[in-house]
């Protein structure tokens, strides 16, 4: 019996596309077909704004990229300034920058697993413990530098200021309840009968499919590629502490799951050694001038955000604003697959696959 | 273990065998390649089956006024290396065309439509070369410098 196609849009204005993504996608009875993605309803030009905005105060501009891993994203585009200026960082900055990029790594896989597990249609429940464990981060941030989400927290030369002295026992409390708290999602998710049916299986990407659409992040990982850009290239001070690096073995939504929960365990251990090495200090060199001005060249620094590899190519002519500014978004070029996996399965597949990728379109659009 | 970025010299030395005509100009960090449509596929397919740079972590331009220059930034995951390969094109402004790469690392797909979109570099061979951020009647190119925003 043949039936005929069906071309539905899906989204932007739709609660499982994880802000305003659309897919055009054709069915066959319930089967999927073909599906392209159509983006850029959150197109905010950042790169072109980055242009005429000096070079500090562009960290305002990265914060509202992946705007569920502003941390990291000031990490990425600072790295990179301080590249271009040679700038060497004061050594407790890159240390509390170091606990603001793996607390923002729990916070983000949190909010990725939680919505994954949402979209699957585990209505709330486990949604809500992790975004519950995702506010004492949001608290800490506040501590910090005062804003939760848009953070700005960084600044060539180290962190803008130093976190205050209620932080730190705000913080051990966290990491002695986190680990128990991963503990109960995962009694609630990881051997669950519906998650393992629905996710096992879905979506497969293979080792060499996913390098060669430049897949990063834990997608990668979850596909058996022991990348981690933490280990491999290891920026600020991450050669000095120690970490494993899960891996999944058939990439299917599943593994992909995986890796984001062991992750963050890992951050965990990393934030605990960060706490044994800091030292008192100042945050910021004091020769670092507040405007920056470059000479000329470019840089590129990239590090390993929650979602991939994330860099910004900096372009100077010796001015005070990037000349150009363009962002290596993990988000965009993890979506290059996004067709191939959808195909051949079902439409309630479509949304813990896109779930499964994590995008976030503000990084997407930019 | 830190990854080692290829200096321009090193990059030469990769593709001077079989491609000493195509090369422009070596930089400190970089390599200038000739825009030839033909040569290039070949170069970067060489990189890629023959020195292993399976990665193509970027695709990005810049515009340089007199000229725009579009940039490919390459990893070889299992050697830990990084190489750059930057095109010279649309000297003068006039219709600035490359190459895509596509048929190579899929990885350029979106990345080269989004170059299409903001700045205006037409790719040719690309599979779906259209814009990606903006809508279809949008006129002009954003990222370029004589773009007034």
């Amino acid at each position: 019996m043949t039936s005929e196609l069906v071309t539905m849009n899906i989204g932007p204005i739709h609660p499982s596309t994880h802000g305003v993504f659309r897919m055009r996608v054709t069915f066959d009875g319930e089967t999927i077909v073909d599906a392209e993605p159509v983006i850029g309803y959150l197109h905010r030009g950042s790169e072109k704004l980055a242009e005429e905005r000096t070079y500090v105060q562009v960290v305002t501009l990265t914060d509202r990229m992946d705007y569920t891993a502003s941390m990291t994203n000031n990490q990425a585009y600072i790295l990179s300034v301080e590249k271009l200026s040679n700038i060497t960082p004061s050594n407790r900055g890159v240390w509390l920058r170091m606990i603001a990029a793996e607390l923002q790594r729990i916070a983000a896989h949190s909010v990725a697993t939680g919505f994954l597990i949402n979209d699957l249609g585990a209505w709330h429940t486990p949604l809500l413990y992790l975004l519950r464990e995702r506010e004492k981060i949001l608290e800490l941030f506040e501590m910090m530098c005062g804003a939760r989400i848009t953070n700005s927290y960084l600044r060539p030369g180290g962190v803008f200021m130093d976190a205050p002295d209620e932080f730190w026992p705000s913080l051990n409390r966290f990491l002695d309840e986190m680990p128990g708290r991963i503990d109960d999602i995962e009694n609630l998710l990881t051997g669950n009968e519906i998650v393992l049916v629905r996710t096992q299986n879905v979506a497969t990407v293979t080792k060499e499919q996913a390098i060669n659409a430049s897949i990063t992040g834990p997608m990668l990982r979850a596909s058996g590629v022991d990348w981690d850009l933490r280990h491999r290239n290891p920026y600020d001070f991450y050669s000095q502490v120690s970490f494993r690096r899960p891996m999944g073995t058939v990439g299917d939504n599943n593994d992909r799951y995986l890796v984001r929960i062991n992750e963050i365990r890992e951050s965990l251990k990393i934030i605990e050694q960060c706490i044994d090495m800091i030292e008192p200090g100042p945050v910021i060199p004091k020769e670092v001038p507040f405007l920056v001005r470059p000479p000329n060249g470019e840089s590129y620094v990239p590090i390993e955000a929650p979602k991939g590899e994330l860099g910004f190519y900096l372009v100077s002519d010796g001015g005070i604003a990037p000349f150009r500014c363009h962002v290596r978004a993990p988000s965009l070029i993890n979506l290059t697959l996004l067709r191939d996996m959808v195909i051949g399965y079902k439409i309630a597949d479509l949304f813990v696959t896109f779930g499964s990728i994590d995008v976030n379109m503000g990084e997407v659009d930019r | 273990m830190m990854s080692k970025a290829l200096s321009g010299k090193e990059i030469e030395n990769l593709l001077k065998g079989e491609f000493k005509s195509s090369i422009e100009s070596a930089g400190e960090d970089f390599i200038y390649i000739q825009n030839n449509e033909s040569e290039c596929i070949k170069i970067f397919t060489f990189l890629k089956d023959s020195k292993k740079f399976d990665l193509l972590n970027s695709v990005t331009s810049v515009d340089f006024i007199d000229h725009f220059c579009v940039v490919y930034r390459l990893t070889s995951i299992t050697q830990n290396e990084t190489a750059v390969i930057k095109i010279r094109c649309g000297e003068g402004r006039d219709n600035p065309t490359v190459s895509s790469v596509c048929s190579v690392w899929r990885g350029a797909e979106l990345q080269e439509r989004e170059i299409y979109d903001l700045m205006g570099i037409l790719f040719t061979g690309h599979p779906n070369m259209k814009r990606l951020l903006l809508w279809e009647n949008f006129e002009g190119h954003p990222l370029r410098k004589d773009f007034v925003s």
